[in-house]
């Protein structure tokens, strides 16, 4: 057992030290990121277990957040969507599909002058509200859901 | 190996839109094979992070629901021609893969 990784360990829950571990190349990053992905949350199965384990169970409606996607959607596997947030300090945002086998499908984080507003493409199982959180700088909590209809699913198959 | 990704980003003003298109079968481990009816093992990103000019400007985290080939686009202020680009992603299995573009 090897002390200085003794040392890292214990302290991990220091930021400073995990940093400086970091920067000394002791830890892969890809461990620090690793710990990062919120299981309880992805595997949740339920769009309230996903969005509850995310902590954003406490969201209020918003017209504010823009969810652009396609009423109907043909093919299931790539669903084009769209999130602008105009609420001031959106700095994170989080896509869930409700019907889907797991809800929660992705999340962001945003810092040093990205904005909130990103575009991506999801799978969808079946016709569902694509429910979007966005939380704010002070811990505020706003959702906006748009429903898209899917004619031939994503998932399984 | 996975394939290099396909990152573009193009300032517009002082906003640099990145548009990121990720290799990866985003495998859900719900879908079965229909020769020995067993489930494809999930294969999926759960993470990645976009840098402008040295900076993380973006972090995500990823669900098995993105769709095949992931394509994402982010807008980021205060951006400079020539800035600096990297994307780097981590999927289930642990395999990662980094790539990089030039703000144009």
């Amino acid at each position: 057992m090897n002390i200085l990784r003794r040392s890292v360990l214990k302290g991990a829950s220091a930021s400073g030290v995990l940093a400086a571990a970091l920067a000394a190349g002791l830890l892969k990053p890809t461990q620090v990121l690793a710990a990062d992905w919120n299981k309880a949350a992805f595997e949740s199965k339920e769009a309230a277990g996903a969005m509850k384990a995310m902590g954003a169970d406490a969201a209020v409606a918003s017209k504010d957040i823009l969810v652009k996607a396609p009423d109907i959607a043909e093919n299931g596997a790539v669903v084009p969507v769209d999130v602008v947030s105009n609420i001031p300090n959106t700095v994170s945002l989080m896509v869930f599909v409700d019907k889907n086998p797991f809800p929660l499908s992705v999340a962001f984080d945003f810092a040093n002058g990205a904005v909130a507003d990103v575009s991506m493409r999801l799978k969808m199982g079946n016709t569902s509200d694509v429910r979007v959180v966005a939380k704010t700088a002070d811990g505020k909590l706003f959702v906006a859901t748009k429903e898209v209809k899917v004619t031939a699913g994503g998932c399984g198959g | 190996m996975a394939s290099p990704m396909k990152i573009r980003a193009q300032l517009k003003g002082d906003i640099a839109e990145i548009k990121i298109l990720m290799a990866h079968p985003m495998e859900t481990g719900q879908r079965k094979d229909p020769k020995t009816n067993q489930f494809f093992p999930a294969h999926f990103i759960q993470h990645f992070s976009v840098e402008l000019g040295g900076k993380v400007v973006v972090q995500s985290q990823v669900g098995a629901s993105v769709s095949t080939n992931p394509v994402f686009g982010f807008k980021v202020k205060g951006a400079k021609a020539g800035d600096k680009v990297v994307v780097k992603w981590q999927d289930n299995k642990g395999e990662s893969r980094t790539d990089e573009a030039a703000v144009a």
